[in-house]
């Protein structure tokens, strides 16, 4: 157990201070316009990143797979979230889709294959 | 009372919670299954309350957790921890813009909560100038709490919860879904966005690990900054 918590403590401080720094120093000091503009593009930037391969990336080893479930229940969970807004309204729907193909899945994709 | 406005109209937890609850909901399905791999990894729910509390940082938990799983050492733990969270550097920075009055103490309270999902829950509302910290600080420690909970649930019960049950896989993805259409208001948004995703596939393909979404998002968001200023120099030029 103290093992442990020593792991926990080392993984806290790496996941705090990178969260805290910034807050602490940025916000006191004026930024250069062209920096305020690049920031306004990183969630963007970010949330694709972290997107886009789990859609169309297959495991071990990575490899690109257009017929993941993964990306074709993105496609109408995208249609929902651009329609409705809804954050929790999504995620329902998209659990859902992707429930509902796991249930389907072997059928079709082996008629696709 | 001059200073009477609709924001001052209803309080800041009631704003918050109903900002925040979709991350709560996400977070409940995504910390239960943790939870479940947590306890076949051998930690017991004390260990995982403990964690939830003490790193608060959905993905990172469970590579750590595969990594404890594994064998791994404790270095090569926080290590790993270390390069997945540091895309928070960036949100940080984003969020700062707008916390320019803000009072130290509260800030670092701020910063422990500061996750993919409260940021791009907050950082639209602060964008849009009808947010405040308080607000912001009861949307990241509703989402703490339900993470707290749901993680410790899971590793109580969750192994009565059958694999794959009601798409549980699904949540976390979903809910970044609906987070980038939030992100998506003006084309060069959009134009980021696919720089972003295709370099992020290209370098996920190319290198092991997590750094290539550090790495797409800096080059995709310099590539923006490049092509909207040449954007509006043009429209200067004709105009």
């Amino acid at each position: 157990m103290a093992d442990y918590l020593t792991l926990l403590v080392g993984m806290g401080l790496v996941t705090y201070l990178p969260r805290w720094m910034p807050l602490h120093y940025l916000s006191r000091r004026s930024l250069p316009d062209w920096f305020i503009q690049w920031l306004g593009l990183i969630p963007s930037a970010i949330l694709s990143a972290l997107l886009l391969p789990v859609l169309v990336l297959g495991e071990n080893p990575r490899h690109i797979d257009f017929l993941r479930p993964e990306l074709w229940v993105a496609l109408p969970t995208f249609a929902f979230a651009w329609w409705t807004r809804s954050l929790g309204g999504t995620v329902v729907v998209g659990m859902l889709l992707f429930w509902l193909v796991g249930k389907i899945d072997p059928l079709w994709i082996a008629w696709l294959r | 009372m001059t200073s009477y406005s609709v924001a001052a109209s209803s309080s800041p937890l009631k704003d918050g919670l109903s900002a925040g609850w979709p991350i709560c909901l996400g977070y409940l399905p995504i910390g239960i299954a943790f939870g479940v791999l947590a306890q076949k990894a051998g930690l017991t729910p004390v260990q995982i309350g403990l964690m939830s509390i003490m790193v608060f940082a959905g993905s990172s938990q469970f590579i750590a957790v595969s990594m404890i799983a594994a064998g791994a050492s404790a270095t090569a733990i926080i290590t790993t921890t270390f390069v997945v969270n540091l895309r928070h550097v960036l949100m940080s920075s984003s969020l700062a813009i707008y916390l320019k009055s803000a009072r130290r103490g509260l800030l670092a309270l701020y910063a422990y909560g500061v996750t993919d999902e409260s940021f791009a829950v907050n950082l639209p509302r602060f964008n849009a100038n009808d947010w405040s910290l308080g607000r912001a600080l009861v949307v990241n420690h509703a989402a703490n709490l339900t993470w707290f909970l749901s993680t410790v649930a899971g590793g109580i019960g969750g192994r009565f919860i059958p694999e794959g049950a009601l798409g549980i896989d699904y949540a976390l993805i979903a809910m970044f879904i609906c987070l980038l259409i939030y992100q998506i208001r003006k084309w060069i948004h959009l134009l980021t966005a696919v720089i972003a995703g295709i370099t992020a596939v290209g370098l996920a393909l190319k290198f092991q690990g997590n750094t290539y979404i550090v790495i797409a998002s800096v080059i995709a968001a310099t590539a923006g900054v490049i092509i909207q200023n040449q954007a509006m120099r043009r429209k200067r030029d004709n105009g």
